[in-house]
């Protein structure tokens, strides 16, 4: 079974603030997938390719031109920006990231 | 006449066509049908959009009266699962952290669909981010199973499935990742088809696990879901991995009898863990689709048991990034909307933590494990080769054989709390139904057959799996066992009024 520093560790890089209870609560299903995978690394896999999707496209490319899809990008900078949490005037409002 | 909610699509279309009915009167019906029985019963939809659906009936109505009429699906009331965008309405994923998110604009398919002239209904629930098998890990209500009340719909697609089912839309937008529109149709007794990976533009649509998410209708018949696939389907410049191959008349392909049709039975998919009376059900399907004169031949897909393992390292290292942009800047649930934080962590983790459901929580913690530094090979590349062998699999077997059948969920419709503490469990009835989305290929739920559960018939469907872009052919099969089996039940929700009095999450 994980432990709890464990769960901490994948919620840090995972971005999530996580309550104890939630640590203890999500610690069993982590365990069994985390074991899960582990059995893989029992299999011998050298040799095989490996496919990250089914397609066979390769680099879709375009022009280097500015065009406007029908329609469906057209949204203006109010709209853009309506639904975003804080803001002034036109800016979205966030902590400072530099120091003074 | 009374009844137009029970209509078909390719049935209203000729009576719009026939001036016998108007959108209008369509979907008026239809309306008050879901304001009659949708929250009383069943809790499909998450949203109706009453106004914007009947100003469309009108248009649409408007079309046909000075010859404008953009074709069969103009004036057909349709619905959507969550994870659309459609623009001026909210779309939430049925997710806490999008509750309030009004899209500036529509999907791709939500674009087509609507130059193609439907009316739009509504939004339908999900399980939250499209992550369940049961529509119960949804951030707002739990969908019930119009067959059995006390039973879960299917998943994540259960809203659009339970809808369909119930005659609360003509037919409705699903997404499937690993089984999310076959399992629910399935479930609910209506048809599901999971198209080609890159046959249908996701432009829009609230992502999933991008190398495995595809788009496709949920239908009362075969016939319906191929004629919105015709006006679905095809590249998009928006969406780079659709494919260039032109799009077939799918409504044209099926229809045709198949005498001579190889069919494999995979032995690895007929194993312990099945229903008995799903597998019973599945073997007469067999012996009905050799009385027309197809032929079924026993096949290996010897890596299924990978294909799982592969699919919950790929999936949720997938679900993990695609939900990295869910950060409480740009929009969705966030902590700046009540305080100035001291530093942006802050933002992201408070924002994150209070903002995701459990579910997603576990994904994204899974995913994040999967793709951390010294990990990366052991894990995803690994199974990025697994899927190469899944692959390769279903290569093999379509040098023998037309179509693959085989169970899509090793039981009918769970109790709803039956799973829903047990995450092991819920992945594992997805058993059947995960192999095509690592592998890209096309397959569809058809309605197959019932099994008795404490004195309520619940519904029970098979799948067809077909090569890559073998949509034609697994829609004409399953267009074929619709006919000879010729199920017409339905579920009948009114006399259920009295028998349910429960509590809803």
């Amino acid at each position: 079974m994980l432990k709890k520093e464990d769960v901490e560790r994948v919620a840090r890089l995972s971005r999530l603030k996580l309550s104890d209870a939630e640590i203890v609560k999500f610690a069993p299903p982590l365990s069994y997938v985390f074991k899960m995978f582990e059995d893989l690394d029992t299999k011998n896999l050298s040799g095989v390719e490996e496919t990250s999707q089914v397609t066979g496209l390769k680099n879709i490319l375009r022009d280097d031109e500015i065009k406007q899809y029908p329609d469906l990008t057209r949204c203006t900078t109010e709209e853009l920006l309506a639904n975003a949490p804080k803001k002034e005037g036109t800016n979205i409002v966030v902590p400072r990231i530099i120091e003074k | 006449m009374k009844e137009l909610f029970s209509l078909t699509i390719v049935r209203a279309a000729e009576l719009l066509e026939k001036g016998e009915i108007t959108s209008v009167e369509l979907t008026e019906t239809i309306l008050e049908r879901i304001g009659e029985i949708d929250r009383k019963f069943i809790l499909a939809y998450l949203l109706v959009d009453k106004e914007g659906a009947l100003k469309a009936a009108r248009e649409s109505d408007e079309r046909r009266k000075n010859n404008q009429t953009r074709g069969k699906l103009d004036g057909i009331p349709i619905a959507l699962k969550d994870l659309f965008c459609q623009k001026g309405v909210e779309t939430t994923a049925a997710s806490n952290i999008l509750k309030g998110f009004i899209p500036c604009y529509d999907s791709a398919v939500v674009k087509k669909l609507k130059d193609a002239g439907v009316v739009i209904l509504g939004k339908l629930n999900q399980d939250a981010f499209a992550h369940g098998s049961s529509t119960e890990n949804s951030d707002f209500q739990v969908t019930r199973n119009p067959w059995d009340l006390t039973r879960v719909p299917g998943g994540s697609s259960g809203g659009s499935a339970a809808a369909v089912a119930a005659d609360l839309c003509l037919g409705a937008l699903g997404t499937d990742t690993g089984g999310s529109i076959r399992q629910p149709a399935s479930m609910c007794g209506v048809v599901g088809l999971k198209p080609t990976y890159g046959r249908v533009s996701r432009y829009g649509v609230i992502a999933m696990a991008s190398s495995l998410d595809v788009i496709g209708p949920i239908c009362k018949s075969t016939e319906d879901a191929a004629l919105m696939m015709e006006a679905m389907a095809g590249k998009d410049p928006l969406d780079a991995t659709t494919l260039n191959t032109p799009v077939p008349e799918y409504s044209k392909e099926i229809g045709k009898d198949i005498k001579g049709l190889k069919i494999g039975w995979p032995k690895e998919y007929f194993t312990a863990g099945m229903d008995n009376d799903v597998d019973k059900i599945v073997r007469a399907t067999l012996v009905k689709l050799e009385s027309l004169g197809a032929e079924v031949i026993e096949i290996s897909l010897p890596h299924t048991d990978m294909a799982l393992a592969t699919y919950y390292i790929l999936q949720p290292a997938e679900v993990s990034s695609n939900l990295s942009r869910y950060d409480g800047i740009k929009y969705g649930y966030s902590v700046l909307r009540n305080k100035l934080p001291k530093n942006l962590e802050e933002v992201y983790f408070e924002s994150r933590g209070e903002g995701f459901g459990d579910e997603a929580k576990r994904r994204i913690m899974i995913g994040t494990h999967v793709l951390s530094a010294g990990y990366y090979d052991a894990y995803y590349k690994k199974a990025m080769q697994l899927r190469t062998l899944v692959k390769k699999d279903f290569d093999e077997a379509f040098k023998k054989v037309d179509v693959i059948v085989t169970p899509v969920s090793p039981t009918p419709a769970f109790k709803i709390g039956e799973k829903v503490d047990d995450p092991i469990k819920m992945y594992l009835s997805d058993i059947y139904t995960v192999p095509a989305n690592p592998a890209g290929v096309p397959a569809i739920s058809c309605p197959a057959g019932f099994v008795e559960r404490e004195g309520k018939e619940l519904p029970v469907g098979v799948q067809i799996i077909g090569p890559m872009l073998g949509e034609p052919t697994i829609l004409n099969v399953s267009n074929q066992l619709e006919k000879i089996l010729n199920l017409d039940q339905k579920p009948s929700l009114s006399s259920k009024a009295d028998e349910f009095s429960g509590d809803n999450s």
